[in-house]
């Protein structure tokens, strides 16, 4: 595919950028200003590639009259104008299933670390407070507390046989039940509802305009001052700044994010509470997924070109 | 008269029990002698005890620094009958001695496992996908500044290997194997009911995975077990999660080979020296540092209560203990 001019959005990843080069006509979007960049280039792209935060939006897409395929080095596409792209017969691939088992992975990982205040208990320890043995806070079991997952697809799925395995109750809700899919798990017909029934609250759903800020202030008091609150999914699932009033008051117990509505900025009153585990969208950030998600990229690329199927084709 | 006397609450001899809702509990329904509150020096105060007109026929005692029960202990207090440790290990009490003079022992049994095994699965997470680490790099606001943190490494399909497969080690092969996780295993004897890969020593354990996991008791035999041979098997794409006892691994040499990255990283809630922890660690990424806080939630601390009034009844009804560990 030496002859698809390919824009790279940002630099996702070394390994996908060595390789569209090598493969591809490649084109760095970040190495130039935006205006000057198009004027020079726009008619030779015919691939864009961005990931969760750099998407094709519909100005971009105007301005990119070659432009034939969208393939994100991401599952969620929430940056890529799908309408536009239906529109003017553009393909979008994403990146699912190889991410999945790390992103499930992480949900639960923050939840125990938020339950059992690990991170806290480093920061305790790396201070040099830890003055005598028995010197501990009680914190609270993770194995046995209710988990609710909104979105029971790949991810909510695999988080749901994770915390199967710690002996938690599985709560769910989405669109529609599927009661003789999932016999052990527990529908509940709103997000309210299923927060109060659930002592952790995972978001596991795409980001569309019916779930944004699907997490409301409603559904995080319901949740509770010893409810615990995950986001592995966007950050505008959540009404973040009644996510920060909810944790400072008490409202709202724990949370644990791994995603935020303006990343990479996170707010700041988040940054000093204990009752919160923070970390920079790494929730497919291993070498092992990052290589399977470039090798989807580069599959579908090649796929399109070559006019065969796309691997994981959104539109 | 008219007045009933109120029942006579056996005596019991009490060491480090701290929480209050707990020391209220035994208060209720015995008669107390509190080594910590008499202030006396352990000798004075035995001596005290068994001149009681009900000497104690049972003992509770956390474990670790609180008390010692061996062969002068027991001489001291012959009335004695019955041990309880509301701690995890035994290392405290002469198993030997106690055996020798038909003293009963009972433990916490189960209560903290839970619990300690979700720590350590919390933990491994932690080090694999760099969860504090991370954490400490958006709490400084770096995010911004030097936009994506480092890749971690994936749990799936890591070979796991547990050092003692009693009930901690069970209940973290069942977590991780729904990560994806291959459980390997060392202990003194295959266990027949497990699907595991058995393997006869640490060492051949350590070679052959990612994770080694120490959650074995410490004894003779597991002393320093971990130790230079064993961590340059796991090699420098291992790592090690420590819930076990500090002194199970050389911690030195621990320290080292995580200077030098001859391994890659550790997950520690034990130490060799608590509350001592090698200042060489709070420098490292690649570390998570707990202070032996695994078993502590809650919900085991109501389930000692129960463990411990549940075994002291027994005893004291002539009813078989919940959780023996003498007689055998």
């Amino acid at each position: 595919m030496e002859s698809l001019g390919v824009l790279l959005l940002y630099p996702v990843n070394a390994y996908l950028e060595q390789e569209l080069d090598r493969r591809c006509r490649l084109y760095r979007f970040w190495e130039s200003p935006r205006e000057e960049f198009l004027r020079a280039h726009a008619g030779a792209v015919r691939a864009v590639v961005g990931n969760a935060n750099y998407g094709a939006d519909a100005a971009l897409i105007d301005a990119l009259p070659a432009l034939e395929i969208v393939a994100s080095f991401s599952v969620g596409i929430d940056r890529v104008d799908l309408a536009k792209c239906r529109e003017r017969g553009i393909r979008v691939t994403n990146t699912p299933d190889v991410l999945t088992d790390d992103v499930a992975d992480l949900a639960v990982g923050l939840a125990i670390a938020v339950l059992r205040r690990i991170p806290q208990a480093d920061r305790y320890v790396r201070a040099g407070l830890w003055k005598s043995r028995g010197d501990y806070t009680l914190t609270t079991r993770f194995s046995g507390k209710r988990v609710g997952i909104i979105g029971l697809g790949r991810i909510g799925q695999a988080v749901a046989r994770r915390v199967e395995a710690f002996d938690c109750p599985v709560n769910y809700h989405q669109r529609t039940e599927q009661k003789s899919v999932y016999p052990n798990y527990t529908y509940y017909p709103t997000v309210v509802e299923l927060a109060s029934n659930s002592d952790v609250l995972v978001v596991a759903c795409p980001l569309n305009a019916s779930t944004r800020h699907i997490v409301s202030r409603e559904v995080m008091e319901t949740l509770g001052p010893k409810g615990v609150l995950i986001n592995v999914g966007r950050g505008p699932h959540v009404d973040e700044p009644e996510m920060v009033a909810a944790l400072a008051d008490g409202r709202l117990g724990g949370a644990g994010l791994d995603v935020f509505e303006d990343e990479p900025n996170v707010p700041e009153a988040l940054l000093g509470m204990d009752n919160v585990v923070l970390v920079p969208h790494v929730g497919s950030g291993t070498y092992e997924t990052r290589k399977a998600m470039a090798d989807l990229v580069l599959g579908n690329l090649e796929a399109h070109v070559l006019s065969k199927p796309l691997l994981t084709p959104v539109v | 008269m008219t007045s009933s006397e109120p029942p006579v609450l056996p005596t019991l001899l009490m060491f480090r029990v701290r929480e209050l809702r707990f020391h209220a509990a035994l208060r209720e329904r015995y008669h107390v002698l509190d080594f910590f509150t008499s202030g006396e020096p352990l000798h004075g105060f035995l001596a005290a005890a068994a001149a009681d007109p009900d000497p104690p026929r049972a003992l509770v005692a956390a474990g670790g620094d609180s008390v010692s029960v061996d062969a002068a202990f027991l001489d001291a207090v012959p009335s004695l009958r019955f041990v309880f440790s509301t701690g995890a290990g035994l290392d405290h009490i002469d198993l030997g001695e106690c055996a020798r003079r038909g003293v009963a022992v009972a433990n916490s049994g189960t209560v903290y496992s839970t619990d300690v095994a979700d720590h350590a699965v919390g933990m491994l997470v932690d080090v694999l996908r760099r969860v504090s680490a991370a954490e400490r790099f958006v709490r400084r606001g770096l995010w911004p500044l030097q936009g994506d943190y480092p890749l971690g490494t994936k749990l799936g399909g890591k070979r796991v290997g547990i050092i003692g497969l009693g009930n901690i080690g069970s209940l973290m092969s069942k977590r991780l194997e729904a990560f994806g996780c291959v459980i390997h295993y060392n202990s003194r004897k295959p266990k027949e009911s497990v699907s595991y890969r058995y393997f006869a020593t640490v060492h051949d354990l350590a070679s052959e995975s990612d994770v080694l996991v120490v959650a074995c008791a410490l004894s003779k035999e597991t002393r320093h077990v971990v130790n230079r041979d064993v961590l340059d098997a796991l090699g420098k794409d291992g790592i090690v999660i420590n819930i076990g006892r500090g002194p199970i691994i050389d911690e030195a040499e621990l320290v080292s080979a995580l200077a030098e990255g001859r391994i890659a990283g550790a997950g520690l809630d034990v130490f060799e020296k608590e509350p001592k922890v090698p200042a060489e660690l709070f420098s490292m990424d690649n570390v998570v540092l707990t202070h032996h806080c695994a078993a502590f939630t809650k919900e085991s601390r109501s389930d000692l209560r129960d463990a411990t009034i549940g075994n002291l009844e027994a005893f004291f009804s002539g009813k078989p203990l919940l959780t023996p560990v003498l007689p055998r």
